[in-house]
């Protein structure tokens, strides 16, 4: 059997437990050895990231092709071996004790709005919701769905929140690029900062700058 | 109402849901909100769901107060309205409600869609068993929000306040558990129900109150789940096998 590199990343990617990311497997490329079969694990030592990405898109369409029951995703930065959803009836029977609950919408909504707006501490969250969010940040805390991030300047140094890697897996994303609404709400946030930096510009002097501003009856006519 | 069963029902949503839900409900521009009416319609519910003992957050008595605020401040002709220092002159007391209900309104659509990824996800399996993607395969309870119960409740109250003016007064006692036995017997041999079945028979505010917390009571405990085939539409309860 002559080994491809497809087939090799297909074996790591099969007994792997969580997603493996392209440099993960460059790593194990190039400090793989085997006597068994002398020259062969060396032939692979320099495979670059960009071919092992090229061969993962090779072996993601022949699954697909081959129509077997499992497929090949970018999931949490990184690529992992999973059931197609035909399948969820006799999988779920098989593991179901092991699976945790469903997210409640608060838990979502508290979600969506640390993964759009983090680092966040938790008052501003609860400005955002209008109402308080402990319960519901102790609960996203012990599924590992956030973390900690670090500590506000703000008066009284308030912790920060962010998204963890398990909260990219859980809800099978690739990147929080790929979050709902990103665009818009992510950006929304730096507009809002240079539209306040641009009233900030404004208020000093230079009457160029009041065309950009967002109050239409204030522009010069000419 | 009876002290004998009390129940303990958090409410996770807060006035920004309660804002959104009547708005969508009265079918009214988020950027018209008729604060009048909206005002009105707020406060109702808030009574209701202090009347159902539920535990309502404090923010929604701040929320009712700025309303209240902003209400009367329309109501006064414009020169006769203190100037805010802080407000830009001339601007819509409303705007920072709704500035706060359309920002909020979009993270809500992120999360629904969110929920959506969640629920692909849950039917693909990794290798590791259970320990990443998951979510229970179970129907979640809640497919119907606390303020679309609270809506039919109060639907059903105001039929029952109808029926109480030509009645013999008598001394009826209920009791919430009396009610969930009820309840539970009628779905006995049968799995679903319409919400206004629940309460045909019953004749008076003290019992329509008294059996919707024993509806509260045994979704809670999983006994009995509740949908909404259609928005705004009749919830059909449910028997959890």
């Amino acid at each position: 059997m002559t080994i491809e590199l497809k087939h090799i990343l297909e074996a790591l990617l099969f007994s792997a437990e969580r997603p493996l990311t392209t440099k993960e497997m460059r790593t194990i490329l190039a400090e793989a050895t085997d006597d068994e079969n002398p020259g062969v694990a060396e032939s692979f030592r320099h495979t670059r990231e960009a071919a092992i990405a090229a061969a993962l898109e090779e072996l993601k369409v022949e699954l697909d092709t081959a129509q077997r029951s499992f497929q090949l995703v970018e999931i949490a930065g990184g690529w992992r071996l999973v059931s197609r959803p035909e399948f969820a009836a006799w999988l779920t029977k098989l593991l179901d004790e092991a699976r945790p609950h469903r997210l409640s919408p608060p838990a979502l909504e508290t979600l969506s709005i640390i993964a759009l707006r983090q680092p966040i501490s938790r008052a501003d969250i609860a400005a955002i919701r209008g109402v308080e969010v402990d319960g519901v940040i102790k609960t996203l805390l012990e599924r590992d769905l956030i973390t900690i991030t670090g500590k506000s300047d703000a008066p009284g140094r308030p912790m920060l929140y962010g998204t963890t890697q398990k909260f990219l897996e859980h809800f099978g994303l690739r990147s929080l690029d790929d979050m709902p609404k990103a665009a818009e709400l992510r950006l929304q946030a730096a507009a809002l900062k240079t539209a306040e930096d641009k009233v900030a510009g404004a208020a000093g002097e230079s009457p160029e700058n009041s065309n950009e501003g967002s109050a239409p009856e204030t522009a010069p006519s000419n | 109402m009876e002290a004998d069963y009390k129940v303990k029902l958090e409410v996770f949503e807060g006035p920004l849901d309660l804002l959104l839900y009547l708005i969508k409900k009265e079918e009214v521009d988020i950027y018209e909100i008729p604060i009048e009416r909206i005002t009105n319609q707020y406060l109702e519910y808030l009574s209701l769901m202090q009347l159902l003992n539920l535990e309502v957050a404090g923010e929604f008595l701040v929320m009712a107060a700025t309303l209240m605020y902003i209400k009367s401040r329309l109501l006064l002709p414009e020169d006769q309205q203190v100037t805010d220092t802080e407000q830009e002159e001339g601007e819509d007391p409303r705007w920072e409600v709704i500035r706060q209900l359309v920002e909020y309104k979009k993270f809500k659509e992120a999360a629904l869609q969110l929920a959506q990824r969640e629920a692909e996800q849950s039917r693909l399996f990794p290798r590791s068993v259970g320990e990443v993607t998951g979510a229970e395969r179970e129907v979640p309870l809640a497919e119907v929000s606390i303020f679309d119960l609270i809506n039919a409740f109060n639907t059903v109250l105001k039929k029952a306040q109808e029926k109480e003016i030509f009645r013999e007064i008598v001394e009826e006692r209920f009791t919430v558990s009396d009610k969930i036995e009820e309840i539970l017997f009628i779905l006995r041999d049968r799995a679903e129900l319409l919400f206004s079945e629940v309460f045909e028979k019953a004749s008076s505010r003290a019992e329509v109150v008294v059996t919707f917390l024993a509806l509260l009571e045994l979704i809670r405990l999983k006994r009995l789940r509740v949908q909404q085939p259609e928005a705004f539409g009749e919830i059909h309860v449910i028997k959890v096998a």
